[in-house]
């Protein structure tokens, strides 16, 4: 019993802590619409203010939670900054694009934590106080446990009182169901907006600061704390701080209960919950269903391609098939990644895009095409255009099998569906290592000695890849395109016409699973070898930026965006040891002058001239 | 997008040939080195000081052979299809002679089927899988640091003594933890059979549930740990621990602990009398020539990583200059069996599997003021921790 009680209280502690990142990113979310991929930078930044503060401070307890608050007001400060330089112009852009900003941001911050902190894993030393424990039926708690255990339930108390017994509370809320009435009403929404974010960004410093007895302040905060706060906000329901509160209990739980079970599930847990959840759940726990989730916005009709534009893609295949004439081995390995990134992304932008279901997965059917080839070619002798073919395939089922449960849903809670099974894929390549090789992958999967030089696996590439992506383009202005844009755009006349929406949108999802499995199986190839990096969460990510950084809304969009960020990434990681900082900043200005992508840009202005 | 060096590059390589050879003459000999910076900084940042130090060593007595070093360094991001990509162009555009580099296991492994592919040497500093040389060895990659397998043996003889015959393990949830546990429990069992293991925990890398697996091998009532923790994921372990009293009264033994990188963050929580493997920085006779210069030019000990970065270049040069040449096949030979020195004494590239024997130091952790350092360690050289030659070639096939 004694056992099970600490346990218990463990799982508390560990549900506050994440309760503090997850509400900051709930609040953020709710009013701003904006899913902030940098709450998890904001939080390492808590940790490092808080270490360069309570390092010069006295030890004793009051001196301590002095400097937390400090540490708090410096972040919230750090938020309204990058709200009203960055965010604030970006209101008016499809909804995703904010994450695009968002995640220069976690670049930048990165390097510049780097600079400034340096690379070491900084603490605080522990004065006694911090060290104490209570003696809980034979067992010993620490009582800076017993401390967060009671932080998490005041936190959500005091926002719960915020929101709900102040003006300022009933002017946000009333900003978050009607932005325009409040504004007619006299309202500056522009400061509303800019207190919330800076409200969201003291709870993730909050969070750091706090963090800090029980471990360090080190560079890999950032990333390990975010996906797991955006699980508990979309298991408690977006926008839900008391939603976000019983997620993370539940998480907290699980997870001290899971690790004594079964041990090694401690990479897929939190995302097996998350996607039993949403199946049961689809708006999370305490998630208003109907809320306005769509995530890529409503887009202008797509008009078919006029005759200058064509010849514009002709001339673009033509200079990518004389590439080889000109172009060096390395520069040639540069232009076969181009390649298959644009296949990836344009793969993406078809269910996100037309198919209005934004995927934050993706790599998912990447991974799956590119273990298909990788396993057949090299456990079982297939040659590789058997194996080519195998890996959209393999990715195709099981995009369907999985869309299933995924074309139900909708917005940020279909993205993050997508993300949990991506996850489970990912941690089966990572630890099935007798089958996958874990993460030390699986090598050795050269193309045959017809198909090796450099020009050959780029023609190779090129064809698979280009001519996948144009077949996808082809797609979207056939009958089904414009059935599965009806889907998107206007589900219940739709429906109406005759239309079946989910097997529209099923049949979108499969067909563009299928298309990211070629570019994986494609990729296996190029590369001689496949990890568990290929499915792995920032890989997601680049489709996403990729197809963000082009436009959503434009047909252009992915390969536009798919060549931009290939070219910056390739170019600027030989280029500077601070890659990250001059790609995160690129990526901000890219935000900043084209609202709407860059090819979105380019195509309002032919619209206009 | 780069065409004209592309064009430069081919019409050199076809028209040019006397030039090469020439150029072979009296031109520095390039090396192509490629390391997670940005992803790994705790290491790989005073890995390249290491390295830059011994650079600048080589090049001011003359270099090797008459002609000069130089490093052609790259960020591979962490991702081992960015290695291989910037391997490439190492390759093909910058025209090294050799490749160098890696922190993460899996990165070193696709550097090493990479140069087996194009033909070159690779010298893998420190990803420490046994698959390296083993089961994945390539006869054109050699690697310096004690792998795994090697590093758990180097401590067995020790651990062997401890009295505790119930144990715990925990180790990160990917290839490196689970491999050293593997072998901790193999050849551990070897030597004592009556030893039982009765918990296994496997947190995430960098995303460790500290008091939940504290907690959780505490249940199991271990008289024994076996940690492969590091980094991140140790402080939050270590100071659970402590508060919770998991060390209290049980045998500790874990793996690369006493390498600066992972001590100095415990701080005063350091916790004392744990068997390890590391580097008890000043306190090494043979290191103090190399510990000053690096301490003068840094203003800072050198860390692991530094004697790692610092060593992988020595032992290069050494390389080059008995093979006369840069020519791979001509490398291969010369590094089987090479000789070099290393500021922890003096090791060789075994011929066997091309492993160094460069090794490391066993010790207890200790707390000095509010710092953690190791005492009564040992050195053990990297050639009596190895399996026989025979089960090697077997590895090997």
């Amino acid at each position: 019993m004694g056992f099970l009680l600490v346990h218990a209280l463990t799982g508390l502690a560990g549900a506050s802590s994440l309760f503090l990142v997850a509400s900051g990113l709930t609040v953020i979310f709710g009013v701003t619409r904006i899913v902030n991929f940098a709450h998890g930078s904001l939080t390492m930044l808590g940790a490092y203010v808080g270490w360069t503060v309570l390092t010069r401070l006295p030890r004793d307890p009051a001196w301590f939670a002095l400097g937390v608050a400090g540490t708090a007001a410096a972040l919230a400060a750090l938020g309204a900054l990058l709200e009203m330089g960055l965010l604030r112009r970006l209101y008016r852009s499809p909804e995703l694009f904010q994450l695009l900003a968002t995640f220069g941001v976690v670049l930048i911050v990165q390097d510049a934590a780097l600079a400034t902190w340096g690379p070491d894993d900084l603490t605080i030393s522990r004065p006694p106080w911090l060290r104490a424990y209570v003696r809980i039926a034979d067992e010993r708690f620490p009582v800076y446990d017993l401390v967060l255990i009671a932080i998490g339930p005041a936190v959500l108390a005091c926002l719960w009182l915020l929101f709900n017994r102040t003006r300022w509370g009933r002017l946000v809320r009333a900003a978050t169901w009607d932005r325009e009435m409040v504004g007619a009403l006299g309202v500056d929404q522009r400061v509303l907006f800019t207190s919330v974010f800076a409200l969201g960004a003291g709870l993730a410093g909050l969070a750091g600061a706090l963090g800090l007895p029980a471990g360090s302040a080190n560079l890999g905060i950032d990333l390990s704390v975010i996906t797991e706060a955006f699980v508990v906000v979309v298991i408690g329901g977006l926008g839900s701080i008391t939603g976000a509160y019983l997620a993370s209990l539940l998480i907290g739980l699980l997870q001290a209960f899971g690790v004594v079970l079964i041990p090694k599930a401690t990479l897929v847990l939190v995302f097996v919950v998350m996607a039993a959840v949403l199946v049961l759940r689809p708006n999370g726990l305490l998630g208003r269903g109907g809320a306005p989730t769509a995530l890529a916005g409503t887009a202008t009709p797509v008009r078919p391609p006029t005759r200058g534009m064509l010849l514009g893609w002709g001339l673009l295949l033509l200079a990518a098939l004389a590439a080889p004439l000109v172009a060096g081995p390395y520069a040639l390995s540069i232009l076969t990644e181009a390649a298959v990134a644009v296949l990836f992304a344009a793969s993406l932008h078809f269910v996100m895009g037309p198919g209005g279901m934004a995927s934050f997965g993706h790599a998912a059917w990447f991974g799956i095409g590119a273990y298909a080839a990788g396993l057949s070619a090299q456990g079982l002798g297939v040659p590789m255009p058997g194996a080519l073919l195998l890996a959209p395939l393999a990715a195709g089922v099981a995009a369907v099998l999985f869309g299933a449960f995924v074309v139900r849903l909708s917005g940020v809670y279909l993205a993050m569906l997508t993300l949990a099974f991506a996850q489970i894929v990912w941690a089966a390549a990572f630890q099935w290592v007798s089958v996958t090789g874990g993460d030390n992958g699986i090598l050795g999967i050269w193309p045959p000695a017809w198909a090796s030089g450099p020009a050959v696996v780029y023609l190779l590439a090129l064809t698979l890849c280009a001519g996948g992506a144009a077949v996808l383009q082809r797609v979207l202005y056939s009958p089904f395109g414009y059935a599965l844009r009806a889907s998107r755009d206007s589900p219940l006349r739709a429906e109406a016409i005759g239309l079946d929406t989910r097997r529209i949108r099923l049949a979108a999802f499969a067909v563009a699973g299928a298309a990211a499995g070629l570019a994986g199986g494609v990729f296996t190839f190029v590369k001689g070898s496949v990890f568990p990096g290929f499915v792995s969460i920032p890989h997601s990510m680049d489709a996403l930026v990729m197809v963000l950084l082009g436009g959503v809304q434009t047909m252009a969009g992915p390969v536009v965006g798919a060549l931009a960020y290939t070219g910056l990434y390739d170019g600027l990681l030989r280029a500077t040891a601070y890659w990250r900082l001059v790609l995160g900043a690129a990526i901000v200005l890219l935000v900043l002058a084209f609202p709407e992508g860059i090819a979105g840009a380019v195509q309002r202005r032919l619209r206009r001239a | 997008m780069l065409t004209r060096r592309g064009l430069f590059g081919t019409a050199a390589a076809g028209l040019a040939a006397p030039a090469i050879v020439r150029a072979e003459g009296n031109g520095p000999i390039r090396i192509g080195e490629v390391n997670s910076y940005t992803a790994a900084p705790a290491f790989t940042v005073p890995y390249r000081n290491g390295w830059q130090v011994a650079v600048d060593e080589i090049n001011a007595s003359g270099g090797v052979a008459g002609r000069k070093i130089e490093v052609l360094s790259r960020d591979d991001a962490g991702q081992p299809q960015t290695a291989t990509q910037l391997a490439g162009e190492l390759l093909n555009d910058a025209k090294v002679d050799l490749l160098a580099g890696g922190f993460l296991s899996n990165v070193g492994l696709a550097m090493s089927d990479f140069a087996a592919r194009s033909n070159k040497l690779y010298v893998a500093g420190e990803p420490l899988t046994d698959a390296l040389v083993w089961e994945r060895g390539n006869p054109t990659c050699f690697r310096l640091r004690p792998s795994t397998y090697m590093q758990v043996a180097m401590m067995l003889p020790a651990a062997a003594t401890l009295k505790a015959t119930r144990w715990a393990t925990v180790a990160p949830n990917y290839e490196y933890g689970q491999s050293a546990v593997k072998w901790f429990k193999t050849l551990l069992k070897a030597r004592r059979p009556e030893v039982e293991f009765v918990a296994d925990q496997l947190p995430a890398l960098g995303k460790i549930d500290a008091g939940a697996t504290v907690q959780a091998l505490a249940g199991a009532k271990p008289d024994g740990i076996f940690n492969v923790l590091f980094g991140p994921d140790l402080t939050n372990f270590v100071r659970q621990g402590n508060t919770r009293g998991l060390f209290e009264g049980r045998d500790v033994v874990s793996v690369l602990t006493g390498e600066p990188e992972y001590l100095l963050p415990l701080g005063d929580e350091t916790p004392e009398g744990w068997l390890v493997t590391g580097y008890p920085v000043g306190q090494v006779p043979a290191a103090r020539v190399f510990e000053a210069a690096y301490q003068d030019r840094f203003k800072q000990a050198p860390r692991m990583g530094s004697v790692v970065g610092y060593t992988l270049l020595h032992s290069i040069a050494a390389g080059i200059a008995r093979a006369g040449s840069t020519d791979t096949g001509k490398l291969i030979t010369a590094f089987e069996g090479l000789p070099f020195d290393s500021p922890f004494g003096p090791a060789i590239y075994r011929a066997v599997d091309h492993q160094g024997t460069f090794g490391t130091f066993v010790g207890r952790t200790a707390l000095k003021g509010s710092e953690g350092t190791m005492t009564d360690w040992q050195y053990v050289d990297g050639k009596d921790a190895q399996p026989s030659d025979a089960e090697v070639r077997a590895l090997r096939r």
